[in-house]
């Protein structure tokens, strides 16, 4: 069973302050903290186990910035093989589509059985790269998967649907999944194991290597284009309460009595 | 041609509310553009799914074949692309939902046609239509344009527009020809399941007390459970505590778990992300506790602590458990 695992680093910026830059199209990231993507080491986890179960090889794919290596050690470290880094500036900047070209110029031809992916990034959440992949490697693909069972050639999925509610898939392989967070507990890795991972290949990419144009990647290969970012105005916001954790504590139980909860 | 067509979602033959949500939101953007709104079922009997939508839209377009009984990636998109390339339609909104998120992208690709993900707004600007949708926690909108394309898709957000309600369209039925000829092998729906079983029915409660990554480590939960008792609450939670193994499923407010109506619901160390804050958003009244005074729970809160939750917790069990005893 050979696997690919797509990942990317990504600023954390759900307990961050996010300030715009003055391009109006990015955000201000000096200050901001970066680690691999959480569905994506969700997703580095489950290869893992399932390559445990089934022999094979796995492969971790970045497209980023020289930073981005750190990303891939990380995977490396938590038991990939092998890792390619699409290491040019001319993929940076594009959309989904634009992404998902690279990666399919960079796996194209590649044998593997599985290729995941999380299900979405935590800094511009499309939740598209996966999907269109699979489309481009015309591979039958499931999203928002919360269980693998392989089963020769196909696997049994779970996918998480709204409500509680999950449906069962049967898949043909090769497939394309996207993991949801919570399908396992990400292995733990200590700086011993990154270190450790530094003997392991990253194979650096440049587009000439794709033999893709410029035109095929970045904003000029992409359908979309972000015009600006923008603060959103805020609607409605909670009366604050100030004080010690006496004072507030005392507040927030006149608010349960008054609200009948006490 | 032209057109703004709604993908109406349905599961184990109920229509969706995002359907509705996206008829309203397709209906204003039909009527700026001048231009029909239709919607498009796919079903393996539209019928009864039909009637209900008859008035949301001028069109009804429908699509029955035995591989549309339940929703599936690749049967939905090969009739789906081989429609939209006929009929050409200038926008195709989609919910952003489990089914939408699977769908959309893959479609957007086959068709070349660009796609506009988890969109709160759509907006029309000199004939043009772009999309506003949240980036990096919700804390950023983004505005994306469609580069000149004739023809965009959109996938929208659950609960960003209204359920459409005032329309009163007499829909054409029209029925077209599943272009499906053989039986799809790649991926086939098995069944559904239930992913939350278990003795605890945090809907029923009147007061939740629910934790979040804020709660920091498994350790800390029992904090959270001592309030909880004081209260007679019952405890509750957030995606990340559930992916983390530290509540079962069976307590997670939220999209993927349980929607929630209690009295009080008191959020600690809950971001506020758009999928828990659907499901608790209707509550009596909502009080957060969280350590950063802009995280989009406060939006939804009427009441907000903004400090280390750890240190206000044991004060404030302490507090109810006092005037329990008085």
């Amino acid at each position: 069973m050979n696997i690919i695992v797509c990942v990317k680093r990504v600023p954390e910026t759900s307990e961050a302050e996010i300030t715009i830059d003055k391009s109006g199209k990015d955000i201000h990231t000096e200050d901001l903290v970066f680690d691999i993507n959480e569905w994506d080491n969700y997703a580095v986890e489950e290869a893992v186990r399932i390559r445990e179960k089934e022999g094979g090889t796995i492969t971790v794919v970045t497209l980023g910035s020289q930073e981005s290596q750190d990303t891939l050690r990380r995977a490396l470290a938590m038991g990939a093989d092998g890792a390619i880094h699409l290491n040019d500036p001319s993929f940076l900047g594009g959309d989904p589509y634009a992404t998902a070209q690279a990666l399919q110029a960079a796996l194209k031809g590649k044998l593997f059985d599985l290729l995941l992916t999380g299900v979405q990034a935590g800094d511009d959440g499309y939740a598209q790269t996966g999907p269109i992949l699979a489309e481009l490697l015309n591979i039958p693909h499931a999203t928002m998967v919360t269980k693998v069972d392989i089963d020769g050639k196909k696997a049994r999925i779970h996918r998480e649907l709204e409500g509680g509610l999950e449906e069962v898939c049967e898949i043909e392989l090769p497939a394309l999944l996207t993991i949801q967070t919570g399908i396992n507990e990400p292995r733990y890795v200590s700086i011993m194991g990154i270190r450790k991972a530094k003997q392991k290949e990253i194979r650096e990419v440049l587009i000439k290597d794709l033999g893709l144009s410029p035109e095929q990647v970045s904003a000029a290969g992409s359908l979309t284009e972000l015009k600006e970012l923008f603060l959103p105005p805020t609607c409605k916001v909670a009366e604050i309460f100030k004080g010690s954790p006496d004072d507030v504590s005392i507040k927030v139980i006149d608010i349960l009595k008054e609200k009948g909860g006490l | 041609m032209s057109g703004i067509w709604v993908l109406i979602e349905h599961r184990r033959g109920e229509i969706r509310e995002i359907s509705y949500e996206m008829l309203g939101k397709g209906r204003m953007v039909a009527e700026k553009l001048k231009q029909e709104l239709s919607a498009v079922i796919l079903a393996s009997d539209a019928k009864a799914y039909v009637d209900k939508i008859k008035k949301y839209a001028s069109r009804i377009l429908t699509i029955e074949d035995k591989q549309l009984e339940h929703y599936n990636a690749l049967s939905y998109q090969a009739v789906l692309s081989a429609l939209a390339r006929e009929k050409a339609p200038t926008l195709l909104l989609m919910g952003h939902t489990s089914y939408g998120m699977d769908l959309a992208p893959r479609l957007s690709a086959a068709l070349k046609w660009p796609l506009a993900t988890d969109s709160v707004e759509v907006e029309v600007s000199e004939g043009n239509i772009e999309a506003i949708r949240k980036m990096y926690s919700d804390k950023v909108n983004a505005r994306i344009g469609f580069r000149g394309a004739k023809n965009c898709l959109v996938s929208v957000r659950p609960g960003s527009f209204p359920a459409e309600i005032d329309a009163a369209y007499e829909g054409e039925v029209i029925s077209v020809t599943s272009s499906l000829t053989t039986e799809i092998q790649a991926r086939k729906f098995i069944e559904f399941v239930e992913a939350a079983t278990g003795a605890v029915d945090i809907t029923q409660a009147d007061i939740l007390v629910s934790v979040g990554r804020g709660i920091g480590d498994a350790e800390n939960i029992p904090l959270a459970e001592a309030l909880a008792q004081a209260l007679g609450a019952t405890l509750s939670c957030s995606r990340p505590v559930v992916d983390k193994k530290w509540l079962p499923k069976e307590r997670q407010v939220g999209t993927s778990g349980k929607t929630v109506k209690p009295k009080v619901y008191i959020a600690l160390g809950i971001s506020g992300a758009f999928q828990h804050v659907a499901g608790m958003k209707n509550s009596g009244a909502i009080i957060a506790v969280n350590k950063d005074p802009k995280a989009p729970i406060f939006n939804v809160a009427q009441y907000g602590i903004v400090d280390d939750l750890l240190k206000v917790l044991p004060v404030l069990t302490e507090k109810v458990k006092a005037l329990r005893a008085a």
